[in-house]
């Protein structure tokens, strides 16, 4: 039994495809059309899913569409009505999209997908999931647990912004659901657009700024946008948003109550956006927490499992774990809305086909999120050719060799090996590797080669056998999505000076023994490495432990600014070529900067917009 | 078409929702217009709830 499944005419399009549940291959769009959050028909990732199991459309058995248009198409026109006649500008924009291309979505993938079928025979084989369903399977069916409490929270689905099911065996049983316009990722998108960031992709910045600042717009938060019940749910007052009806997330009362209007991107960040930052990520932390400590009190099952974009909050995370209403917490590593195409695909397996499942409560069933194409070592060296590189094969011992004596000189290394992770954290299979002792790193990195914003953080790959040594953690972490701070031992303490310097300024003064990868609350972003997911990287990092005695590297993903991660030998190239990347390693292969032609250096920095 | 309409009476009839059958017709017809008057159905920049 196939079933392929596809997000898609959003953001973050993807494609993933399972065979009798096993998760075959997932990839998100952007990764092959190298435009960020590309919302298009995903047509180059399912090509790849269809590949990656050796089969065509016709040998699928079922297509599932992680959301149900008409259901959107529903919540749109109530709130239109509801609205009217203030809203008409967002009508005028929304109807034409709407009336001509996604009210026909059923036909319009029954289309698209026909280059991938012989025999034509597709419009039987599509199943609509709704969003948060898609969500919810996606986090719960994939995790080690037989039973489990799950949690989705994001901008919006069809109605559904926050809900709550009960996962056990093959079920899922929906419990709670709180419906649109109030919306917790919406109000956190709502200060991340006031702050001068982009919606849908600056949420990250906000969660890396909010140290830098002193939550001191929480109470007002509190007390005038959000009304947070016991049980954790709330509700927006939504005279202080413009989203529902409107084209700006936030309205002018919003403006008036935090003293001026949004932020303009071109200009610079202060202190005034680094406590916004920190207000609304502190009342984010308050919700996810009352709701969890509800939700574990109400139902007494020991597991959480958490998928939409909200989810990505690693901050709200690791304070949910530290929490400990709930033993264990397992996050979908690709929660935004590309793993909606692996939670239509097994929602269609287990709640519409009723098949067994099986979770034997240690590992989980995402592969390490290592779902994404690979290349061999001679299709690696023939593109490299192609592309004009200049490489040594090396063995894999000295491969590792090479690798580590450049980062333990303080290099920038590029790493490329095996699956390309899907989700949008890099997890050793497409990174940015450094030294995380170095406390020029984070600097570097920020600058030379990632061109992004100097304030933001980096985080830690770590072996798992030693992440309690380093980080106070105890936990598998294997996806980036939990935040933990740096053991007590390896702060190194503040003059007092240094500590009373504001916002950025802190970011020069290295906090730890690893300063790279220390926040300036003393928060790190951990992943955790293990032999059976990643035996290569693992090596790598122990290998790194011998030469230096840490077991630790900076994990950035490999890509500049506003670039969707790469995912080819040559994407790869051409980004080492385009930066301050010291050394690459693809495959066998290894790439000195020095020794490449410099005609093929390229302005890269300009090549993407920024996100 | 055809089958838009079909799906769009499965979907009232599921949703029971059926009060909203005159709206969606003027709305659609509506918006049908707007294709007309101004060419391109393009989303705007901002969080699109739609």
């Amino acid at each position: 039994m196939r079933i392929l499944g596809i997000s898609a005419f959003y953001h973050d399009s993807a494609a993933a495809l399972i065979e009798d549940g096993r998760i075959v291959a997932a990839a998100q769009e952007e990764r092959f059309t190298r435009k960020k959050h590309d919302p298009g028909f995903p047509e180059n990732a399912i090509r790849y899913c269809l590949e990656e199991a050796g089969a065509g459309l016709d040998q699928v058995d079922h297509v599932a569409f992680f959301e149900k248009p008409f259901l959107k198409f529903e919540r749109l026109l109530e709130t239109y009505l509801a609205n009217a006649p203030r809203g008409f500008a967002s009508f005028r924009a929304a109807m034409p999209v709407w009336t001509k291309e996604k009210l026909f979505q059923k036909s319009n993938l029954v289309k698209s997908l026909g280059q991938f079928s012989q025999s034509g025979e597709i419009e039987g084989k599509l199943l609509f999931c709704e969003h948060h369903q898609s969500h919810a399977a996606s986090a719960f069916y994939p995790s080690p647990f037989d039973e489990a409490v799950v949690l989705t929270m994001d901008g919006v689905g069809e109605w559904a912004t926050t809900s709550v099911a009960i996962g056990r065996g093959n079920t899922l049983e929906p419990v709670r659901e709180i419906h649109w316009p109030h919306s917790l990722g919406l109000l956190y998108s709502a200060f991340t657009y006031y702050t001068g960031f982009r919606v849908n992709s600056g949420e990250y910045k906000i969660m890396g700024l909010a140290p830098y600042g002193d939550p001191r717009y929480a109470g007002l938060i509190r007390e005038k946008l959000i009304d947070i019940k016991e049980d954790g749910s709330f509700w927006l007052d939504q005279s202080y948003f413009n989203y529902a009806g409107g084209l700006t997330m936030t309205s002018p009362r919003f403006h008036a109550l935090f003293g001026g209007e949004p932020r303009d991107p071109d200009t610079l960040v202060t202190q005034r956006e680094m406590d916004l930052a920190a207000s609304v990520q502190k009342v984010t932390e308050e919700v996810v927490l009352a709701m969890a400590r509800d939700l574990a009190a109400s139902y007494a099952i020991p597991n959480l499992c958490m998928a939409g974009g909200v989810a990505l909050n690693c901050v709200a995370n690791g304070k949910l774990l530290r929490d400990g209403s709930f033993k264990e917490v397992w996050v979908q590593p690709a929660a935004g809305d590309a793993g909606g195409a692996l939670g239509a695909a097994l929602a269609a397996h287990y709640d519409h086909l009723g098949a067994q499942r099986k979770a034997d409560g240690r590992m989980d069933a995402m592969s390490g999120a290592y779902l994404g194409p690979s290349y061999g070592q001679k299709e690696i060296e023939k593109r490299l050719k192609a592309a004009g590189a200049r490489y040594q094969v090396l063995s894999e011992a000295d491969l590792i060799g090479a690798a580590v004596e450049a980062l333990d000189d303080g290099r920038a290394v590029g790493w490329f090996s095996g699956r390309m992770e899907f989700g949008p954290r890099a997890l050793g299979g497409r990174s940015i590797l450094g030294d995380p002792r170095n406390p020029q790193m984070q600097k570097t990195l920020n600058l030379r080669i990632k061109y992004r914003e100097s304030f933001r953080p980096f985080a830690p790959s770590v072996l798992r056998e030693d992440v309690t040594d380093y980080f106070e953690l105890n936990t598998d972490s294997p996806y980036m999505l939990l935040v933990a701070d740096v053991q007590e031992k390896r702060r190194r303490k503040m003059s007092a000076g240094e500590r009373a310097l504001f916002g950025i300024e802190k970011l020069n003064v290295p906090r730890s023994d690893i300063p790279a990868v220390t926040h300036v609350d003393y928060s790190a972003r951990v992943q955790t490495v293990h032999e059976q997911t990643n035996p290569r990287y693992h090596a790598l990092l122990t290998a790194f432990k011998e030469r230096t005695g840490c077991p630790v590297l900076v994990n950035t993903s490999f890509n500049v600014r506003g670039e969707p991660i790469v995912c080819t030998p040559e994407d790869a190239f051409h980004c080492f070529m385009g930066t301050g990347l010291d050394c690459l390693v693809i495959g066998n292969c290894f790439l000195n900067k020095q020794e490449q032609d410099e005609a093929l250096a390229r302005d890269y920095k300009s090549e993407f917009a920024p996100d | 078409m055809g089958s838009l309409l079909k799906e769009l009476f499965a979907y009232m009839s599921a949703r029971k929702k059926w009060w909203l059958a005159p709206i969606l017709v003027i709305l659609v017809l509506f918006g049908g217009l707007l294709i007309l008057a101004q060419g391109s159905a393009i989303a705007p920049f901002i969080y699109t709830v739609f």
